[in-house]
């Protein structure tokens, strides 16, 4: 195998992204993730719908394909389809993933098809100029309701543990170290690996995750989930979370009697989706957003499931010739 | 069974099976289709089913009705009215009563001529008993009675009893036509295996009707068609539905490609999807998306990874994918996008045949968009143009999109089997690695651009929706390159025109008239030009599978001609497609958008009026 390095993911197109954008900072992860997975340049494929993050592909220096609004995880399921082989990484927003293309999402986690698929969520339509989105919060006004929205947004785990998915992590587009974590498990995973990146639009929706990603607040505003250990978080790291009853609280470790063993331990592997759940929706002020790997749990893959009755077919097939096909049946000869 | 009846020789004969929904009139047709056509029979058939699966018991919208046209001299269209009738219920009749020969044979099942069945399909007292159907031969048979009789000791359930007795309308016209029932005892024998008394059931009824038709004296003569003149070789009985999934899987082996299909649900193509889920072993791999959309975008992701993308839908499910396909055009990448055309606008009219979306297939999408435009003309030949749209598409990179219709698609005919061996060549534009790639540079003659597919090294590039530059294939927003694109891609659809083969007419090279069609109308077309043609009349048939482009020689061929007609199943569509083409020419129309196919007399009628001004 010959030895990659974040330069050979380069590629020679002009970034066209805002100044200060966090789609850099996750274009820059990916390029430094890549060479340590150990695959064949040629073997990626970026596969992206419409939208600001949807450019990623042409700044990889990959095989790419910007397909169009709404649609790319269909394209992304042809792909790995039809040449199981390829590591196929999906790029999307969410207006594309989740307006124009909600259908496509849910049914690709739904089949679990091999894909990994980068949501970079802004809570806001950045390309069209400032409209809101599905994930915007209630109450947001823009252009497009200057007496600000009515609408819910939506929860993009809950959508995505509805919709049967086996990898759910989130991220924020500041961290780059956990990103190239979470990129190579991703990839490890078999299956659809669902990655929400919080990430900030400097334009149209500057600091919607400032009670998570601000630096006064953002040691008590993050939980990072790691298997096998203590839900703890903040500046001492003496803060936890406990179940009480049916419901998640903060606890302070060594206050009213509550000791580190009282505190929940993570596993991502459990399929009772739950917890997961519940722990996905945590926000601030009440809660700290919950990041790292929420969800990682064994199911069989739709493209596998193909494959293995494409070979059973052929092992068991009375035939295996299109000419074979056309004469089998009732014929007649006509002399 | 001795036959004692006298037996006539016909030339040619149409039998029409129509009943309930549930009444099994499909199965029926399609048992006595495949026996013709083990007889050597040359056939053609027509399925007319409501959209409903099960609409309302004894009503006329729930009829489902079933014509085969079989004979021993070439036979090109269903038949336009029926010689013998089945019909199941006074509905059934009512139905049809327009769509039979004067004289003809009408079987009844009496049983359902109650008072209930007559007010259901609207008769206010039984149009036997009046002279509704004077000078027909009506056969009263009690087929629901007799059915149940025969059954009686069988220990089935009445309902799985009511269900045989199309069975015993079976035997009656398997006599009538003198044909052996043991394909029909072999096909109930391989369907219901896990259920013998089903199987032993639906025999002895067959026999009972069979034996009916023999012991009554109400059938006059039993007929016998004997074996078609048709051309040496081996054949066997398809559906077009069936011979466009074939001609998929075959150019597929030829191009020594992997064939994908992402498709949704849609009558009434469906079919061609079930067909090829059928052939995993041949390497297939079939997607069934969560909506056309889906379907369309999976199938032009996988020819990116290097398959024979292909997708297969009907007219509402076009609308949907124009704009994948507009990708696949910009990005000219392989792609065919099947359209089993039906009635429309919207949802129209779901099982019933139309040619009204030639101009969505021409011009629906958004921008500069040209794509290669295909029709097939017979259900056999469906084979043919799905294996040349994928050999246009692999070879020029650029989506193809090829009409069938209902009538095509659910049609049967005898086909001649085709050998692999002796289909031409299919060679895919691919790079290779090591070869110097510009995406976007191509070929001298054709301008087709090179795939190169993920996984080979090296040759690394990306595609997309943005225009793109030419020959590095970037993105470029420059205007001048712009207009050069649009120019290439349309100039590259145009080139295809020399190396298509000329078009061919049938009849005289010069004369009075000049049938014009399309696709799905040859057969009804080609009955009334050549009937023509015996009369004695100068006229043509001139059918269009190449829609765009259009084969080279048209404006020569159109000069020879006094007068012109195009004849389709809409308002004229191909009409304006060659008036634009060809100003200055003069194009009649004839066209028919009722959801039925033309029929030979409609035509020939109309065509005389043409010669006779």
């Amino acid at each position: 195998m010959e030895h990659l390095t974040n330069k050979d993911f380069i590629s020679d197109q002009e970034v066209k992204w805002c100044p200060g954008c966090g789609d850099y900072a996750i274009l820059r992860a990916m390029q430094k993730a890549l060479p340590a997975l150990e695959r064949k340049k040629e073997d990626f494929v970026f596969i992206s719908g419409i939208g600001c993050s949807s450019r990623f592909p042409y700044y990889m220096n990959t095989y790419g394909f910007h397909t169009i609004h709404g649609r790319a995880p269909a394209f992304a399921t042809g792909v790995k389809l039809a040449n199981p082989n390829l590591s196929v990484w999906q790029i999307t927003g969410d207006g594309d993933a989740l307006a124009i293309g909600g259908n496509h999402f849910i049914h690709a986690l739904r089949r679990n098809i091999d894909i990994n698929l980068l949501l970079f969520n802004n809570e806001i339509y950045g390309l069209t100029k400032g409209q809101f989105s599905p994930t915007s919060k209630k109450g947001i006004k823009t252009k497009s309701n200057p007496h600000g929205t009515t609408d819910e947004p939506f929860s993009i785990s809950d959508l995505a543990i509805g919709a049967q998915g086996s990898f759910f992590a989130r991220v924020v587009d500041t961290n780059p170290k956990l990103m190239q974590k979470i990129f190579t498990e991703a990839e490890e995973h078999r299956g659809t690996s669902l990655i929400e990146i919080l990430q900030n639009c400097v334009i149209f929706n500057d600091k919607t995750f400032a009670d998570i990603t601000n630096k006064d607040v953002k040691l008590d505003a993050q939980l990072f989930l790691e298997d096998d250990k203590p839900m703890l978080f903040g500046a001492e790291m003496n803060k936890g979370i406990v179940l009480n009853g049916f419901k998640l609280e903060v606890v302070t470790v060594g206050e009213n009697g509550v000791t580190e063993k009282d505190i929940l331990v993570h596993d991502s592997t459990e399929h009772d989706p739950t917890l997961h759940a519940m722990l996905a929706r945590m926000r601030p002020p009440e809660f700290p957003a919950a990041l790292g790997i929420i969800r990682k749990v064994s199911r069989p893959t739709f493209d596998e499931g193909l494959l293995s009755q494409l070979e059973y077919e052929k092992e068991n097939a009375k035939f295996n010739t299109v000419d074979e096909l056309l004469q089998s049946g009732d014929t007649w000869k006509i002399k | 069974m001795d036959k004692t009846t006298k037996v006539v020789d016909l030339e040619k004969v149409v039998i029409k099976f129509a009943g309930d929904s549930g009444d099994g009139m499909q199965l029926t047709g399609t048992q006595f289709t495949d026996t013709s056509a083990l007889l050597g029979n040359d056939l053609a058939t027509f399925p007319d089913f409501p959209a409903e699966i099960r609409a309302p018991q004894g009503t006329v919208a729930g009829v489902s009705g079933f014509q085969i046209h079989i004979g021993r001299i070439g036979i090109n269209t269903p038949g336009d009215i029926a010689d013998v009738l089945v019909a199941m219920n006074p509905a059934a009749l009512k139905a049809n009563k327009n769509w039979i020969k004067k004289g003809g044979t009408i079987i009844v099942n009496i049983d359902t001529f109650t008072k209930r069945d007559l007010e259901k399909a609207g008769y206010e007292s039984s149009p036997l008993e009046d002279n509704s159907f004077e000078g027909f031969n009506i056969i009263q048979a009690p087929i629901t009675k007799l059915t149940r009789e025969t059954l009686k000791d069988s220990g089935l359930d009445g309902k799985s009893i009511g269900r045989s007795k199309n069975m015993f309308a079976l035997g009656i016209v398997y006599w009538m036509f003198n044909r052996p029932m043991e394909q029909t005892e072999k096909f109930l024998k391989k369907k219901f295996a896990k259920k013998p008394e089903v199987v032993a059931a639906n025999i002895k009824v067959m026999h009972a009707g069979y034996n009916f038709a023999d012991t009554i004296e109400a059938l006059p003569s039993s007929y016998t068609v004997l074996s078609a003149n048709l051309e040496a070789g081996t054949y066997r009985n398809v559906m077009g539905n069936q011979a466009i999934a074939w001609g998929f899987l075959a150019a597929a082996e030829k191009a020594n490609k992997e064939l994908f299909l992402g498709s949704y649900p849609i009558t009434p193509a469906s079919d061609i999807l079930h067909e090829l889920a059928k052939h995993k072993n041949l390497g297939v791999k079939t997607f069934q998306a969560e909506d056309e959309i889906a379907g369309v975008c999976a199938a032009i992701g996988a020819s990116f990874a290097g398959s024979l993308g292909i997708t297969t839908t009907s007219g509402p499910g076009l609308s949907l994918k124009g704009e994948g396909l507009g990708l696949a055009i910009i990005t000219e990448l392989p792609l065919v996008v099947v359209n089993v055309q039906r009635g429309g606008p919207s949802t129209g009219l779901p099982t019933k045949t139309e040619q009204s979306d030639l101009m969505q297939a021409l011009y629906g999408r958004n921008g500069e968009s040209p794509s290669v435009v295909l029709a097939s003309s017979t259900p056999g030949n469906c084979f043919d143009w799905a294996y040349m749209a994928s050999k246009i598409t692999l070879e020029h990179n650029t989506p193809v999109v090829l009409l069938s219709d209902g009538y095509l698609g659910n049609g049967a005919e005898p086909w001649k089997i085709k050998s692999t061996k002796d289909m031409p060549e299919i060679n895919p534009r691919v790079a290779v690695e090591g070869e110097e790639y510009q995406p976007y540079a191509r070929d001298e003659k054709t301008l087709a651009r090179k795939l190169a597919l993920p996984g080979t090294k090296g040759l690394e590039h990306r595609l997309g929706g943005l225009e793109k530059e030419d020959i590095t294939g970037n993105v470029s927003y420059e205007p001048d390159n712009h207009e050069r694109m649009c120019y290439l891609r349309a100039e590259k659809i145009k080139r295809i025109a020399n190396l298509i083969p000329e078009q061919e007419v049938y009849g005289k090279e010069e004369g009075d008239l000049l049938v014009i069609g399309w696709g799905g109308t040859h057969g009804s077309l080609y009955s009334a030009v050549d009937n023509l043609l015996n009369e004695g009349e100068k006229v043509a048939l001139c059918q269009f599978n190449y829609i765009n482009p259009l084969p080279k020689n048209v404006e020569t061929l159109l000069s020879k001609y006094k007068k012109i007609v195009v004849c389709e199943l809409n308002s004229g569509q191909f009409a304006n497609y060659l008036r634009m083409n060809f100003q200055g020419t003069i194009f009649n129309q004839y066209n028919k958008i009722q959801g039925f196919p033309f029929t030979t007399s409609e035509l020939e009628s109309h065509f005389k009026t043409l010669l006779a001004k």
